[in-house]
């Protein structure tokens, strides 16, 4: 939880806080432009408030709304939500080890929290999960240096969003701000590319998104990070790779 | 502006159960449990790929095609961006410079838009 002292008060929290800082901008005007989306398709104020406030998940929120507004099947629009989503059941094995340490309702609720900037700067500070043997101060700073990020990623996107919902008639789509939100998930991207199979699977991803992007559901997205992971896999089997800038190889890596 | 309707209520309710389910699958059952290790290997790369599937078809697909011109104010905006990010690995700075070149080129031009 964000709001829990004994992680506000950490060192770690302020670090958390900085480096989503660097991003806030583009997360804001991601937000502003789905709080505009929402209402011109044509939801009450109170629907697109209430979709902000709970949510909390821009690329669902984007792929589901025009779908509510055309009145699809419900099971259509929480089929199209899930498999958007898809990539967070990946991002939650992975964080898995980080948080099993934590209360239920607790891992609950970093897991809600923890949108995509928030886990990808975290894996990027932390990049070897704990082990049985890792102390306990060890794991405080990493969920509180967590929570400092999800603290800046929520305030940005809920205050842009709510901001869009009020501004919706005022900001012309045509401008194309949400944009910005591209770019920070870019500079982020660029931010990751630390060795050749890295890059190379960047490159792999988006290149298979585009050849898959007819697929239904935004399906594309999850198949092209399977094929950048297996290809990636498959390289590293073939030619173990050197030490990275990261220091990522070795056994211990998640 | 559209009126309140419960359905759509019930829709929201339900999305932001998947939030909570998608973004929290493996974190439910506390029984001891861990990844192979080929799949530890592989999310190395599945944050970048991840990435790099939302990232590129937005800067060059336009309504589920690949763009067939260089007028296009995405296409200036990221080489400024990847340009700045090379220099100063800023991430702030990259969304800044980018948009600078692309509200121009969008609003002033008229591409893309």
């Amino acid at each position: 939880m964000f709001w829990k002292r004994n992680y506000r008060l950490h060192p770690e929290y302020r670090q958390g806080v900085r480096d989503l800082v660097s991003v806030a901008t583009g997360i804001g005007a991601w937000g502003l432009m789905t709080g505009v989306a929402m209402v011109k398709s044509g939801m009450s104020t109170l629907e697109a408030v209430a979709m902000t406030l709970t949510v909390y998940a821009g690329s669902a929120q984007l792929a589901s709304i025009p779908l509510i507004a055309a009145g699809a099947p419900l099971w259509v629009i929480l089929a199209t939500a899930f498999c958007v989503n898809l990539r967070f059941v990946v991002f939650s094995a992975h964080l898995r080890p980080y948080v099993m340490h934590l209360p239920l309702w607790e891992r609950l609720v970093t897991g809600y929290l923890t949108a995509d900037l928030s886990y990808v700067f975290f894996a990027k500070r932390y990049p070897h999960h704990p082990e049985a043997d890792t102390p306990a101060a060890q794991l405080e700073s990493q969920q509180a240096y967590l929570m400092g990020n999800c603290a800046i990623n929520y305030v940005a996107w809920m205050g842009a969003s709510l901001v869009g919902i009020a501004a919706a008639n005022a900001i012309p789509t045509h401008w194309g701000l949400e944009f910005a939100g591209i770019l920070a998930l870019m500079g982020v991207m660029l931010s990751l590319a630390s060795s050749p199979l890295r890059m190379l699977s960047m490159a792999v991803s988006g290149a298979a998104a585009v050849a898959a992007f007819a697929l239904p559901l935004k399906l594309n997205i999850v198949t092209a990070i399977g094929v950048a992971v297996v290809l990636a896999l498959a390289l590293e089997r073939a030619r173990p790779p050197a030490v990275t800038a990261t220091g990522v190889p070795g056994e211990k890596n998640g | 502006m559209g009126e309140t309707d419960g359905w759509t209520l019930l829709t929201i309710a339900l999305l932001a159960a998947v939030t909570v389910l998608t973004r929290c699958l493996f974190f439910i059952s506390s029984r001891p449990w861990s990844l192979p290790h080929w799949a530890q290997r592989g999310l190395q790369y599945a944050p970048i790929a991840a990435l790099g599937a939302v990232v590129i078809p937005e800067v060059v697909m336009t309504q589920g095609h690949l763009i067939g011109t260089w007028q296009d104010p995405r296409l200036f905006a990221v080489a400024a961006g990847v340009a700045w990010f090379r220099w100063n690995k800023g991430v702030l700075g990259t969304i800044v410079v980018g948009m600078t070149v692309y509200l121009p080129l969008r609003l002033g031009l008229g591409w893309g838009g």
